[in-house]
């Protein structure tokens, strides 16, 4: 079992006020993201979740009762950090063992978890070495081999693969995920990576400033972003913001489109605009275009685009992908 | 060709200063082992000639000199313990957000600034003196005979200065290394439900095993050569080490060849200790 409810969390360190009131329901075996800019209180919202921190009010209800007053020890959870925490001077099989050890289980019954673990995370062959021995991918191997022994209620994680290079990046994702699959725990993970938020979660929690901005599934919040906040965070390159009088056009103080919802032609369409720069990624290019309608917006184009900088062109938005966003920045539903 | 040309112009270069610190060193070292191996008494000038080891037989069949070596090593090993297990505790009370933090670690630091000297005098008159010290007086108060302490327990008395000496500076080295313990390190032990005793012997004493090393490595060659609280506070009898045997050959007895045999025999000593303690440190710094 592992189902986590926030009810009114509340965070100040001092007079500052970090998280202001959290609510939030996570179901057993959810895999949740939380996202958001730096600085917003995603660590700060896993560390009271985790007992690392103490509430300033709230309840934080860990199946079924609240565990807010808990030692972390207790709560059941178990907490993969950035840095990975290894205890440097104890061997791989050591720093897995530690938390049964203190748990006071029976050596044979620590022996055989730890074998699991190693083996589940393909660490047999290292279990006698010390961290410093170890690669990056390997050291978060053993950090996670740390948290899943304990078969913890759920399992967090604090931006756990930013310390690896892109391809061991890809890779721990993938196991992350066949790991939440082989063990149907529930998952918290948080991170500032666009792709593993996408990717990796069931549902993504968007954080501001302390807020909870929005919760929905990776293509809810792609889909239908209820404030301009959530488009401009969740998508990469960044959804194009129009105001003004084309807006207007839509009955909406701003309306957004996402890159790869603009069609590009070079005789005619709705905004006439003259490239500026072009990115080629291979597989796409991104251009960024100078436009009289909004300023500067980027287009994704399929392909390597034939057009380089200072080429006329002209887009036309995905009429049906259009976002329309009131003077508050909510999103307007029903798109025109 | 240029490396070459460099490496020559690098070694010409720092040959004046190489070769000064060579004099410095082998020059007292070839007059100390060679007046060891004459008879030179000061009260009988002229008279010198080659004996060849006779000092050294006398030197180290002289009961005084054992009873020197046993105090030199108690004390060293004895000031080593109190240091280490006194600046582990300390420094573990220190590293508490307890009030007025910033002054009690001055205040812990400051003995180590003070000259050996003036610390035996103090304790000398002010704490252990059997009629007007502050322990004296503690013990009278209880109604309890006053300790004299530098004729009843005088090494006692010399290791309780010199631990307090050297306690600052372990408690300042241990201090730094546990406040160098990293944060998530502490939060992950947290996590794992790591009572304090264990937190303790689990992961703060392994991260502290290099600076003890390194205070065991200083303090023992300073503390083998411990000598002004042994001069000051008359203690050189009951208590006297090496240093203070050496002196007294010398300059109580005008025995020249004796002490230069003496000083000699604490350079070999000395040396096995420091090799025993390079290879346990260096092992540790390994680690
Ligand atoms: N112990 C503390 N005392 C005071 N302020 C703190 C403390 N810890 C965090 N903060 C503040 O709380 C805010 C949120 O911090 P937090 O670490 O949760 O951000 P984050 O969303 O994890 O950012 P990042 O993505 O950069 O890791 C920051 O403004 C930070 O300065
Ligand atoms: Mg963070």
């Amino acid at each position: 079992m592992g189902t986590i409810v926030l009810k009114d969390v509340q965070k100040r360190f001092g007079d500052v006020t970090i998280i202001p009131n959290a609510n939030l329901a996570i179901k057993n075996g959810e895999f949740v993201v939380f996202v958001g800019p730096s600085g917003c209180g995603k660590s700060t919202l896993l560390r009271l979740i985790a007992g690392l921190e103490d509430v300033s009010g709230g309840e934080i209800i860990i199946d079924g009762s609240d565990a807010a007053q808990l030692p972390p020890a207790k709560r059941g959870l178990s907490m993969v950090f950035q840095s990975y925490a290894l205890y440097p001077h104890m061997s791989v099989r050591n720093n897995i063992a530690f938390g049964l050890k203190m748990a006071g289980m029976p050596k044979p019954e620590i022996e055989a978890k730890v074998a699991k673990a190693a083996q589940t995370l393909n660490l047999t062959d290292y279990l006698d070495r010390k961290p410093r021995q170890l690669s990056g991918g390997q050291r978060q191997r053993v950090a996670i081999g740390r948290a899943i022994v304990r078969q913890p209620k759920a399992f967090l994680f604090d931006e756990p693969l930013s310390n690896l290079d892109a391809a061991l990046r890809v890779q721990m994702r993938l196991e992350i995920m066949q790991l939440h699959q082989t063990l149907g725990a529930t998952m918290i993970y948080v991170t500032h990576d666009q792709v593993e938020a996408m990717t990796m979660a069931d549902r993504i929690v968007v954080l501001n400033k302390g807020n909870v901005e929005q919760v929905g599934s990776p293509l809810e919040l792609y889909n239908n972003p209820d404030s301009l906040f959530v488009a401009g965070f969740i998508g990469s390159p960044k959804m194009n913001f129009v105001s003004g009088e084309v807006a207007g056009q839509y009955q909406a103080q701003t309306i957004g489109v996402r890159p790869e919802h603009i069609a590009l032609s070079s005789q005619s369409g709705a905004w006439e605009g003259t490239i500026a720069l072009a990115e080629h990624l291979g597989a796409d290019t991104f251009l960024h275009i100078d436009t009289k309608v909004g300023g500067r917006l980027t287009v994704r184009a399929a392909g390597e685009y034939d057009q380089g900088p200072g080429a006329k062109i002209w887009l036309t938005p995905e009429k049906n992908r259009i976002h329309r966003f009131d003077q508050n920045g909510r999103a307007i539903k029903n798109a025109a | 060709m240029a490396t070459q040309q460099t490496r020559l112009l690098g070694k010409l270069a720092v040959a004046p200063s190489v070769i000064v610190l060579f004099l410095w060193m082998i020059v007292p070292l070839a007059l100390t082992i060679w007046f060891s191996l004459l008879r030179y008494n000061l009260l009988d000038p002229g008279n010198e000639s080659f004996v060849w080891f006779l000092n050294y037989e006398y030197f180290l069949t002289d009961p005084a000199f054992f009873a020197a070596l046993g105090n030199s090593l108690k004390l060293v090993f004895a000031v080593l313990a109190i240091s280490i297990i006194g600046g582990t505790l300390l420094a573990l009370l220190l590293d508490q957000a307890i009030v007025g933090r910033n002054i009690v670690r001055l205040m812990v630091i400051a003995p180590f600034f003070v000259m050996p000297t003036v610390s035996a005098l103090v304790w000398k008159n002010m704490f252990m003196h059997p009629v007007s010290g502050l322990f004296a007086w503690l013990m009278k108060s209880v109604g309890l005979e006053p300790v004299d302490w530098f004729a009843q327990y005088p090494l006692t008395a010399v290791i309780i200065m010199v631990a307090w000496q050297w306690l600052p500076f372990a408690t300042l080295i241990l201090l730094t290394a546990i406040q160098s313990l990293d944060e998530e390190q502490k939060e992950a032990a947290e996590m794992d439900g790591t009572p304090p005793l264990s937190y303790f012997y689990y992961i703060v004493l392994p991260h502290l095993a290099r600076p003890i090393t390194v205070v065991i490595l200083i303090e023992t060659i300073f503390l083998l050569n411990v000598f002004a609280e042994i001069y000051v506070t008359g203690t050189g009898g009951p208590a006297g080490n090496l240093p203070y045997l050496v002196y007294f050959q010398g300059l109580l007895n005008f025995d020249v060849g004796g002490a230069s045999a003496g000083g000699i025999v604490a350079v070999v000593l000395a040396n096995i200790v420091a090799f025993f303690l390079i290879r346990m440190i260096g092992r540790n710094l390994e680690g």
